[in-house]
């Protein structure tokens, strides 16, 4: 790290007579965004970085929010403060103090201020140059503590990581899933969770592209498919009943424009595809001949679909084309009667699946690359199932029992840390939401 | 002969004179009232008896009829409801499967034929068939699972000569288990078809 920081340093000896001195507080946007330039982050490493104290009446709760943030992100080694002594932090022009934050082991020191209730100012200085290496302000929803301030305060977090290890974070994403027959949403950080308004039956659900839909299924006396407009909470139809059809396992292909899902019918269930424009005809990809096809989950590039099939007599993954031409068989590197893999989910970056797959009677959660190659387990404490890929491609949601009862919980598929996200008994079948821009904002 | 009858007369009347003034008087003197009515009156109340005694038992016996009329026509109401019962149980029997197959096992396929002749002897009863999963597997394809097994039972209910607009399929998955528990016990309890009649006459028809 130190001695990337001297190159940097003797690189870009003209950038810092160009760039930021620290900022007075302005109280027009002064948005100043991209990677800084002081600090390189490498894969594998966690940079150690400092939040400083927050001042004013709801300092503690965002300071809270973003250190926690931060620390989920497994990105990071946060510096504990709080046993410092805060007179130390600054020096005599004002500026911090930043031996102290070398000898603390902090790479970069955030620094949050509230400007009146409507603004954060963000700033994240870099200890090694000694001085303010990005600078951003960022509009804060005016009812403190809800869930729209907590989303701002969660996207100033992401940007802070973003400045200091090149990618963002997840704090501004939403987890759906469901809590006994009923459908919720949840903050990454397990805050604010809300009930959300369907039709009877809700089951399987999923996220749109942009993160302002949840398409969900129904199961019983009438299946169909529902399109739910999270701002409005009003669902609309978008793949109607039909006599001796069960729908289920829906998701949305990247571009937002059509849903997969799957249709089970007199003999068996296949993979179908729908636009979601009003009115369309769905169109179908497999042609089981009467095995069972479902869980389709798309590349992020739309060109294949990775699903569960019984047509080996038992359930593993397949590949596709987009098209429903030139399926193959993923997952058959063991050859046995007795294999179970299901629930597939494609990685943001294309490069892996993850799924469950039974081991010793009870399902774990793997990873498989899609070009091939060995599987990885990713979980061995109970019964773990139906991940989801957080939009970074590192973090997991699933379904474990391993607390007793059926709960969702996040692992880091880097480093192995596991946490728990919910704590209402029988939370299951969860969907990680894309990054949530403006459209969080409901 | 003469002296005789005036005699007869004279006690006869002496004796009237005694019998009033001895009714009068309450006096207990013997009142023979059958000495002294005449032989077609008792022929009269012997009649009136034996008829009022073949009154009672006739009606005795109307009345006896009429219990045993209506102790058979409960006797038939209640033989016609369990019938009606039967019936139904019969069309409402469960059927069960095997872990991960919808295959109709023997036992299945006894249930269903049990079934048959009460759905042909009634063409306008219809039935729903739902499908049904134990908690193993997954949540999602058990939906599927359950639909599979609701179309397995009812392909054989169409085989055998049902019509198929009848009957409808439909799956709960694994969300509706009878039993909680988490062994082969309440799985094998939980894998199965329920068979609800969705419309049916008042009174069906016994095959």
């Amino acid at each position: 790290m130190i001695r990337s920081f001297a190159f940097v340093r003797a690189a870009t000896a003209a950038c810092l007579l160009l760039g930021a001195a620290p900022r007075v507080m302005r109280a027009q946007d002064t948005t100043r965004r991209g990677v800084t330039l002081g600090i390189v982050y490498d894969r594998g490493t966690r940079p150690g970085v400092a939040v400083l104290p927050v001042s004013g009446a709801l300092g503690d709760s965002v300071r809270a929010i973003v250190q926690r943030d931060l620390d989920y992100s497994d990105q990071v080694t946060l510096i504990n403060l709080d046993a410092a002594d805060s007179a130390t932090f600054r020096q005599n022009q004002g500026t911090l103090n930043y031996p102290l934050f070398a000898k603390l082991g902090a790479v970069a020191i955030v620094q949050i201020t509230l400007v009146g209730e409507t603004t954060i100012h963000a700033v994240v200085h870099d200890v090694g140059q000694a001085r303010v290496a990005n600078v951003a302000d960022h509009p804060l929803a005016p009812t403190p503590l809800s869930r729209a301030w907590r989303l701002d305060v969660h996207q100033v977090s992401d940007q802070v990581e973003q400045w200091i290890t090149g990618a963002p974070g997840i704090a501004a994403t939403r987890i759906a899933y469901l809590r006994g027959l009923a459908l919720h949403i949840v903050d990454s950080d397990g805050a604010m969770d809300i009930a959300v308004p369907t039709v009877p039956g809700g089951y399987s659900s999923e996220w749109s592209p942009d993160a302002r839909s949840l398409v969900y299924s129904t199961f019983g006396t009438t299946s169909r498919l529902m399109l739910l407009d999270l701002a409005t909470g009003r669902s609309r139809v978008l793949v109607d009943a039909e006599r001796n059809v069960t729908v289920v396992t829906p998701e949305f292909a990247p571009d937002g424009r059509s849903v997969l899902y799957a249709r089970a019918g007199e003999t068996g269930s296949d993979i179908y595809s729908v636009d979601v424009t009003p009115g369309a005809v769905p169109r179908r990809l497999t042609f089981g001949r009467g095995t069972d096809n479902v869980n389709p989950t798309m590349s992020p590039d739309g060109r294949r679909i990775a699903f569960m099939s019984t047509r080996l007599g038992r359930p593993e993954l397949y590949i596709m084309d987009a098209d429903g031409t030139n399926a193959d068989v993923l997952t058959n590197y063991d050859f046995s009667d007795t294999n179970y893999r299901s629930d597939p989910d494609w990685s943001p970056d294309g490069r892996s699946i993850a799924y469950q797959s039974r081991v010793n009677g009870r399902f774990q959660v793997y990873s498989i690359p899609v070009r091939g190659g060995s599987p990885r387990l990713l979980t061995g404490d109970g019964e773990n199932e139906q991940p989801s890929w957080a939009p970074d491609g590192r973090h997991l949601v699933f379904t474990s029992t391993r607390s007793g009862v059926r709960q969702l919980w996040i692992l880091d598929a880097e480093s192995g840390r596991i946490r728990q996200l919910t704590f209402a008994a029988g939370s299951r079948l969860a969907a990680w939401s894309p990054r949530l821009g403006a459209a969080g904002r409901q | 002969m003469k002296r005789f009858h005036r005699l007869s007369v004279g006690s006869l009347a002496a004796l009237c004179v005694v019998a009033v003034g001895a009714c009068h008087k309450a006096a207990p003197a013997p009142a023979p009232a059958p000495a002294t009515t005449p032989a077609a009156p008792n022929q009269d109340s012997i009649r009136a008896a034996d008829q009022a005694r073949a009154d009672s038992i006739s009606r005795a016996e109307a009345a006896q009829a009429r219990a045993d009329s209506i102790a058979r026509a409960q006797a038939a109401a209640q033989a016609l409801a369990a019938a009606q019962g039967t019936m139904r149980a019969t069309l409402g029997t469960t059927i069960y499967f095997d872990f991960d197959k919808s295959d109709l096992r023997d036992d299945a396929r006894a249930a269903l034929d049990a079934k048959l002749p009460i759905l042909s002897a009634n063409p306008d009863l219809t039935i729903r068939i739902s499908g049904h999963t134990d908690e193993r597997g997954s949540d999602e394809y058990n939906m599927a699972l359950g639909q599979r097994r609701a179309a397995a039972a009812k392909q054989y209910l169409v085989d055998h000569g049902i019509d198929a607009g009848r009957i409808a399929t439909i799956s709960y998955g694994e969300e509706r288990p009878v039993a909680q528990g988490h062994d082969e016990s309440a799985w094998s309890q939980n894998r199965r078809d329920e068979f609800e009649i969705t419309a049916a006459p008042a009174t069906l028809k016994q095959p």
